[in-house]
């Protein structure tokens, strides 16, 4: 777990007190809205449908006890008692006041979180996968490069006023957990000859024009990575499209220049940029790493497990789906979901962010992640703790076992409170998942992932799920398109849409149909969703989304 | 032939708790979109959108929203301003938890 050196606590000290003065100069006049409005996005506050928003920053998702209990008491302090996580690793409060928000960011402070850079044409969050550090198929802990990232990019000259924002993932795992091609740049810890270093991706994204992106540099070792990212970004701020905000992102640029031009820049600048890291980047993450050092993790944690295990169905359930493995054979990956059926995706009353604090803190070495699933994660738990900690995740709504299917739903906010949507998501989402309940169908159809996104600027993922769902806006009504075969892994895809759109009120029959038609075409249990629509293709869902254009054409 | 103007009211943010308000026609922003000044000539609604959006220390990003005149005051037209007048549909928050705003 990173600590704030004194120079971060007083940076954003500093950076709030410049906050706080910029709030009271708009609310008392002397700061228009055109004036306050990139300010307030520097520090991640939105004006949305119904209130302001507040997205704070959870760096590589990585959160202790006292920092989710502090954003429990955010939730119940200025907001409505809850809070929203996001996809990018971020939590937003729907309804703050503007006034508010400067004590907002200071009690954030106090536990080293903050909101900059979470909006604007900067670099946002480093995401990371949240299985870091305790996954037992990563090369190394992606984290501490992640904090490296994030000091090197926050308040960085050169890109505070890039032509778009930009976006990076990291992973340490060739399990592609944290979607890194479908990020602006996506890193994969690599190891070459006992040197470490990244595999580096650059052009993906989702959004109006969804594009996976490429490689740009099989090994870049982590000496020269920083350079070799700067050289990157600082490429693209060049070169990138300023004209049309459409076509500013940088897998715009990859796309019209071709991976092969942008490569030979890259590594023109990057000759030009390597000496100004003369190894201080190196000396600072050595300095890191040491924040990231792995628990002292207990001798037999499994002691008691088994009998659990074998007594308690529902438990046994629930492990069977939430639990992943660990490195340690006797530690567990323990996935709370926030997806009960009918609630809304990622939300978090301000007593269960307590609940899982508290867990952390008792039983799993006082680490929480939150994942771009929008789920919660204890990384580390000894397997003896499993029974005790489902016993209180059961208490408080939190022990649905759910993890990878069908109702572990992607969903962004919508028009249920986004300014840019066109069409709700979070309903949809609801009605799902409460549907598939109602038919006990769930375990049966297995692993399946809905991406629900309520605009085209893809918030939801909608492109790399299993099942995407797009509301769109057509002539004043809501309507759901939907693409089949998206992948967000390492084998990264984009999904197909299957054909026009459905009605607010015809959506959830449709996903009935197509989930029919996969129970029906599959060659066994074996074979999960994916796998059946690689082998078969859209044609039988087709069929059965629209039954009248086959009859037509008869 | 220029489209022919149809009703509108004059709808914002507000400033502080920048939740959804609309001018009434005694100058005053109020919650409720019942109260919205109904305004059907186009003159007069782009003089009373210069009025809103000079008072820049109260409200944010005023608009003209198009509704329907209904029986009990202005009525919107299209899904978000009903969302904008109503709240979200996953919590009854927003204005769902002062005062009755039904779903069109």
């Amino acid at each position: 777990m990173y600590r704030y050196s004194e120079f971060d606590t007083a940076f954003l000290a500093a950076r709030n007190a410049q906050f706080r003065a910029q709030v009271e100069r708009r609310i008392d006049g002397s700061l228009t809205e055109d004036e306050f409005k990139p300010l307030r996005l520097m520090n991640g506050l939105y004006l949305q449908l119904h209130a302001y928003m507040l997205r704070v920053a959870i760096p590589y998702g990585t959160l202790n006890s006292a920092q989710m209990r502090k954003l429990a008491y955010l939730a119940e302090t200025w907001d409505k008692g809850y809070g929203h996580f996001t996809t990018r690793q971020n939590i937003q409060y729907n309804w703050p006041k503007l006034s508010d928000v400067p004590d907002m960011l200071d009690a954030l402070a106090e536990v080293g979180l903050h909101a900059i850079q979470t909006s604007g044409n900067t670099i946002r969050n480093v995401t990371a996968d949240h299985f870091a550090g305790a996954a037992a198929d990563e090369v190394a802990d992606p984290r501490p490069y992640a904090e490296l990232l994030r000091q090197w990019s926050t308040d960085h000259p050169e890109f505070q006023f890039m032509p778009r924002k930009f976006k990076i993932a990291i992973t340490g795992s060739a399990n592609d957990r944290a979607v890194i091609k479908a990020h602006d740049i996506g890193l994969q810890l690599v190891e070459r000859d006992g040197v470490l270093g990244a595999r580096v991706i650059v052009g993906g994204g989702l959004g109006r024009t969804p594009m996976i992106g490429q490689e740009l540099s099989p090994f870049v070792s982590f000496d020269d990575l920083l350079a070799y990212l700067e050289a990157t970004v600082s490429v693209w701020n060049q070169i990138g499209r300023r004209d049309n905000k459409y076509k500013a992102r940088i897998k715009i640029t990859v796309f019209e220049h071709g991976i092969d031009a942008i490569r030979a820049k890259v590594n023109e600048r990057f000759l030009k940029v390597r000496g100004q890291f003369k190894g201080a980047d190196m000396a600072l993450l050595d300095r890191i790493k040491a924040h990231f050092a792995p628990p002292e993790f207990v001798q037999n944690g499994q002691s008691g497990f088994e009998d659990a295990y074998r007594t308690d169905n529902i438990f046994r359930s629930w492990v069977d789906t939430n639990i992943a493995a660990h490195k340690r054979d006797d530690h567990a990956i323990v996935t709370i979901s926030l997806k009960a059926h009918g609630a809304t995706p990622g939300d978090a009353t301000a007593e269960q962010m307590r609940v899982m604090a508290d867990l952390a803190e008792c039983y799993a070495y006082d680490e929480l992640r939150i994942s771009h699933e929008q789920n919660v994660i204890l990384p580390h738990v000894p397997r003896a703790h499993l029974h005790a900690i489902f016993k209180a995740l059961q208490e408080n709504g939190l022990s649905t076992a759910n993890i990878g299917l069908i109702s572990d739903i992607i969903a962004c906010p919508g028009m249920d409170y986004c300014a840019l949507a066109t069409a709700r998501s979070i309903p949809v989402a609801q009605q799902i998942a409460t549907r598939f309940e109602e038919l006990k169908l769930e375990h049966e159809i297995g692993a399946l992932k809905i991406k629900i996104s309520g605009c085209i600027n893809a918030c939801g993922h909608h492109h790399v799920g299993h099942i995407g769902i797009l509301g769109l806006d057509r002539a004043g009504v809501e309507n759901y398109q939907i693409t089949l075969g998206g992948d967000a892994t390492e084998t990264a895809t984009i999904g197909e849409r299957t054909g026009p759109g459905f009605a607010y009120d015809q959506i959830v029959p449709a996903i009935e149909r197509i989930v029919e038609t996969y129970l029906d075409q599959r060659l066994d249990r074996e074979e999960s969703f994916i796998e059946t629509y690689r082998r078969v293709g859209m044609a039988p869902f087709k069929a059965a989304l629209y039954p009248e254009a086959r009859a037509d054409a008869a | 032939m220029a489209r022919a103007f149809t009703p509108k009211v004059i709808t914002a943010n507000d400033l502080i708790a920048g939740d959804v308000i609309y001018q009434t026609a005694d100058d005053r922003w109020s919650r409720d979109l019942a109260e919205a000044e109904l305004i059907t000539d186009e003159a007069h609604a782009q003089l009373r959108l210069l009025d809103a959006v000079r008072q820049a220390s109260k409200v944010v990003g005023a608009y003209l929203a198009d509704v329907r005149p209904g029986p009990n005051g202005p009525e919107p037209v299209h899904f978000r301003e009903d969302f904008r007048r109503t709240g979200p549909s996953n919590y009854a928050h927003g204005k769902q938890e002062t005062s009755p705003q039904p779903r069109a």
